[in-house]
């Protein structure tokens, strides 16, 4: 590979670690570990820790993947390696 | 009409529809049979992989158990959704790249030995093997309430149905008849919920309905169940925990990568036309996918308030006090859909105390306020069984919605639970049949020979699936929970470390399998019994139920996931660098250019 093949490999893991981060902190950090203390907010009916857990990181998932696919096209292009 | 005769007629005429497009499509083009939606758009190849995944656990018995578990049961939301977030990005587009048709192949060529290989047919057997128990006690009930016969033949039943699915299994490989399964199963999900949610709280959109107020209160419908179901000693529901805050935690995470590690799931990656695609249709998968699991919380929720409301008719709309006398309603009064699910052998009743009338209640409660008031209204215990699995198929029926909405439930509930069962006894049919025989045992085994291994391998995997779906590990969620269990512990850190470490070579990959495969076997037998048959558990072994740090076998999976990386490290560390090829290999499969058509097809 005479592309510059370790700056678009370190470039993908930091987009990964970036969406994993979020990606933790919206099922694991809202839904599980800090949903007693959200609880006390509430989301129309909602408690909003109860909402994270069985909405709102629902959604947040499909935005992470869709953000992914847009960034990942962006590197694949700044480091030349796109298909066709 | 009679609802039965209604019921026929719908589930009649969606067959019809299935096998009429497969018809269709096959003569419009053949070569699409063999690609596997290879030109199809991502949309509709999101739309089709939804309804190859969403299986009898995610339609029939998930909002059942939900119900249940309340809060808690948001482990299967985000876990059976977060895991297409690590497919997406860690698996499927360097699954993809590197272009091969199943997982044991990938892991075969990745660590440059056939045992490696059949160490992943052996993990891909026992998780799709497990899946399977969970499908048939799925088709079970599905089959008991369509024919109107008990569960144990409700299997029977399904068992020879599920066989002949699966033999006639070309109809699975076309994308438009999925895609058409998927638009029936959703459709028989969401109507229901968006009647319910509008007769409960006028809001027609069942995800904001859950957070809205009950029609005619102040109070919101979740802070309404919570003190319905605090005063009949359950749990309360929006804060309920399964265990503790650690077991959900574990448990999130088992189902998550193991959804991530699945073969069936993984597979339909493998064959998109491009690795961008399989970026996205992971994506798109994951939207269709959302719009179940997103009604699922508000069908768990409004069907334990209709089940209180139908038991205690005055208890939710009118505050009546639950522990009255007259509040809770005669058991020869009884609505017909309890006397239909009776017949079924998944709802019974026992008047205990002998006054006719259905208390239905946690008689186990901790709470002491409630138990007072229960023991003061001469309860000698709950009266009333409902198997958490009927919930999603009664749900129309107790809500009184008309018949052909109970009729398309029906249908929805069938075709999700054929369809996985059909999908997951050809993979097992091809690992064994491709993988094992051809691969390792008999390399020159006939063509011929081949196919007929296949299908003497699929007849073998549903008389063992429906002998242990009699006595089931658990409801179906509950064991299809092990299956991504299984996965997870033993696949996925595999093709995980396949992918990302360059230096992983073979000893330390097959070391991590097996004993991530072990440890999690061990924990989950103790208590489900060898191979889960009754009355083999070993609990004593181990210390008792649950007894590493309180964590339950369905959330095991993390665990052994863990084990199977150290072990996988430890081993690597001691023993020869892969060769050079095989990191160039690696290299190779993280970027996207130069990614070819698959081979290696069956």
């Amino acid at each position: 590979m005479q592309h510059d093949s370790q700056g678009y490999w370190s470039a993908t893991l930091g987009l990964l670690t970036k969406i994993l981060i979020i990606w933790f902190l919206v099922s694991f950090g809202a839904g599980i570990l800090f949903a007693p203390m959200l609880n006390g907010i509430h989301l129309g009916g909602y408690p909003l820790g109860f909402w994270f857990a069985q909405q709102g990181s629902i959604y947040i998932f499909i935005v992470l993947i869709f953000y992914y696919k847009k960034k990942m096209d962006d590197i694949d292009r700044r480091f030349d390696v796109h298909e066709d | 009409m009679d609802l039965q005769t209604t019921i026929y007629l719908v589930v009649g005429a969606s067959f019809a529809l299935y096998i009429g497009i497969a018809i269709w499509a096959r003569a419009g083009s053949t070569s699409e049979f063999y690609a596997a939606g290879g030109n199809v758009n991502p949309v509709m190849n999101g739309m089709a992989t939804a309804a190859d995944w969403m299986s009898a656990a995610s339609f029939i018995s998930m909002a059942g158990l939900i119900s249940n578990m309340g809060y808690g049961g948001g482990l299967f939301l985000m876990g059976w959704t977060g895991g297409y977030v690590l497919l997406a990005m860690l698996l499927a587009p360097y699954l993809r790249k590197f272009g091969k048709f199943t997982v044991p192949q990938f892991i075969g060529d990745r660590f440059y030995s056939k045992s490696a290989s059949t160490v992943a047919v052996l993990c891909l057997l026992v998780a799709s093997l497990t899946y399977i128990i969970g499908q048939m006690t799925g088709v079970g009930v599905a089959f008991s309430r369509f024919l109107g016969v008990s569960s144990d033949m409700g299997i029977y039943i399904g068992m020879a149905i599920v066989f002949a699915y699966a033999v006639f299994g070309g109809m699975k490989g076309i994308t438009y008849t999925q895609v058409a399964q998927y638009i029936v199963l959703i459709l028989a999900y969401t109507i229901p919920a968006i009647f319910i949610s509008l007769q409960l709280t006028g809001n027609p959109i069942p995800q904001l309905g859950l957070g809205s107020s009950l029609t005619g209160h102040e109070a919101s419908l979740l802070s309404k169940l919570d003190s319905v179901v605090t005063d009949l000693g359950f749990g309360k529901y929006t804060t309920s925990l399964p265990g503790s805050t650690l077991n959900m935690f574990v448990y999130t995470l088992s189902l998550m990568i193991g959804t991530a590690g699945l073969p069936h799931v993984i597979m339909r990656f493998f064959t998109v036309p491009k690795v961008k695609d399989a970026r996205s249709s992971a994506g798109w998968a994951l939207v269709f996918i959302a719009i179940l699991y997103t009604t699922a919380p508000a069908v768990a929720a409004m069907a334990k308030m209709n089940l209180v409301r139908t038991i205690t008719p005055g208890v939710v709309m009118q505050d009546t006090d639950p522990y009255a006398a007259e509040s809770a309603i005669q058991y020869e009064a009884r609505p017909d859909w309890m006397k239909r699910w009776e017949v079924t052998g998944l709802l019974k009743f026992e008047d205990k105390n002998g006054d006719g009338r259905i208390q239905y209640y946690n008689d186990k409660t901790t709470n002491a306020e409630a138990k007072a008031k229960m023991d003061a209204a001469g309860w000698k215990g709950n009266e009333l069984t409902v198997n958490a699995d009927i919930i999603v198929l009664a749900n129309p029926e107790i809500a009184l919605l008309p018949d052909w909405v109970i009729a398309l439930v029906a249908a929805g509930g069938l075709a999700a639970a054929l369809s996985t069962a059909a999908g997951l006894l050809m993979a097992i049919s091809s690992a064994i049949s491709h993988d094992l025989v051809k691969g390792v045992f008999a390399p020159d085994i006939s063509e011929k020979g081949e196919l007929m291994t296949g299908k003497i391998a699929m007849a073998v995997s549903i008389i063992v699936a429906g002998y242990l779906g009699l006595n089931p590990p658990g409801f179906a969620a509950g064991t299809v929970a092990l299956a991504f269990g299984i996965a997870a512990s033993s696949l996925f850190p595999a093709i995980m470390m396949g992918i990302f470490s360059k230096k992983m070579n073979k000893e330390g990959a097959m070391a991590g399998m097996l004993s991530g495969l072990f440890i999690t076997l061990f924990y989950v037998f103790a208590h489900k019994g060898l191979f889960f048959i009754k009355g083999t558990e070993y609990l004593d072994v181990i210390g008792g139920a649950n007894s590493f740090f309180g964590i339950t076998p369905e959330a095991f999976g993390a665990v052994g996931a863990l084990v199977n990386f150290i072990v996988a490290f430890a081993v690597d560390k001691v023993t020869k660098e892969p060769p050079e090829h095989i990191q160039h290999m690696v290299e190779a499969v993280r970027v996207p250019r130069g990614a070819k058509a698959v081979d290696g097809a069956h």
